[in-house]
């Protein structure tokens, strides 16, 4: 086993996770950083192949790159590893956070803080998901993106449909149906 | 153990149709653990998410081990994560040789095209619900000025959403206690 070879492994999935605000997505350019430049396991090609292959599945894709990549590199154990630096840390960081709110949680501070959250939460999801709407204006056009929007509105606020029914279908559509290049 | 049961599936869903990253998955593993299975409120979810914005890390794992942590301890934050991660990197593995073979088709890239608009829709819905939660508990005065300066806050002078949230937090404790 090489141990230099498993530390920094846990050292390069480490420094991503706890540098990487945002989530996985805009994790990518910090993971690159370390395996392409930093410690030179992965040309540029290999990894962008890495990441091409890592979208055409579902599912977060930070793990799927450190999982794949500490199998690439250290074998099983590597895998394990490097999903544990990227993972556990900032997992344990939230447990105890969010243990000492509850702990307080009849506390009149504490049931201040919890209502002034919910508005920032709101905002920063209305965020994320207008950057969604934007990409899928530059992707699909308005009409399209505005169609399918439409659907999964109804389906899902009004018919109450399990969301993944509908993306399952689409799914279906894309890899089957018959049209013109979208993208 | 069907709690343990009920969060593997939990997890298990928005792992496998969440194209588009993390982030994607977040209203479909609110819809889980809200909706269907009840394991919290609106609100609870909603500090979960202020705090796994706050911190470094990808999001749909901060998701997982906590909310797995709540509902059964330390086996439910494993057997979440369990869920969140493994199917979608095993498969990866498996599969390298079939999906390099179809990394750069087009049918492939417009499966996260399609699948995008109906995210966006939902994490609108799940926005809508949050604004509406907090003019229920905050009432509309403070809703609409939280909502207003923190959205400056983050878009126009790009301060850190860990700083945003924070600051929140010390304004929730000084005025709305």
């Amino acid at each position: 086993m090489d141990l230099t070879l498993q530390k920094n492994i846990f050292i390069s999935f480490f420094r991503t996770g706890m540098l990487g605000f945002g989530g996985g997505p805009s994790t990518i350019p910090l993971v690159h950083k370390e395996v392409v430049e930093t410690y030179k396991w992965m040309t540029d090609e290999e990894f962008g192949d890495v990441l091409a292959i890592g979208n055409t599945l579902p599912g977060p894709i930070m793990t799927k790159m450190a999982g794949y990549i500490g199998y690439r590199v250290g074998g099983v154990l590597g895998l394990i590893n490097a999903l544990a630096a990227a993972v556990f840390p900032t997992v344990l960081i939230m447990i105890s956070l969010i243990g000492v709110l509850i702990a307080y949680r009849d506390s009149p501070i504490v049931q201040g803080m919890t209502q002034a959250i919910a508005p920032v939460v709101g905002v920063m999801l209305f965020v994320l998901a207008y950057s969604f709407i934007k990409k899928s204006k530059e992707a699909l056009g308005w009409k399209i993106a505005i169609l399918l929007g439409a659907i999964s509105l109804v389906t899902y606020v009004w018919l109450n449909w399990h969301p993944a029914i509908l993306i399952g279908a689409l799914i279906i559509y894309s890899l089957v149906g018959k049209h013109k290049q979208t993208s | 153990m069907k709690e343990l049961w009920d969060l593997f599936v939990a997890f298990f869903i928005p792992g496998i149709v969440g194209y588009g990253g993390g982030p994607a998955s977040i209203p479909l593993v609110e819809h889980e653990v809200v909706k269907n299975y009840g394991f919290m409120t609106t609100n609870e979810f909603g500090e979960v998410l202020a705090l796994a914005n706050a911190l470094p890390g990808p999001i749909a794992t901060k998701m997982a081990g906590y909310i797995g942590f709540e509902v059964a301890g330390t086996l439910g934050s494993i057997v979440a994560l369990f869920a969140t991660i493994v199917p979608s990197l095993l498969a990866m593995i498996l599969l390298l040789g079939l999906l390099t073979k179809y990394k750069d088709s087009p049918k492939v890239k417009r499966i996260t095209t399609y699948v995008r608009p109906i995210i966006a829709v939902l994490m609108g819905f799940l926005t809508f619900q949050f604004f509406d939660t907090s003019v229920e508990s905050a009432g509309w005065i403070q809703t609409i000025f939280l909502v207003i300066v923190s959205l400056l806050l983050l878009e126009k002078y790009r301060v850190h959403p860990a700083w945003v949230v924070a600051g929140s937090l010390v304004y929730g404790a000084v005025f709305l206690s």
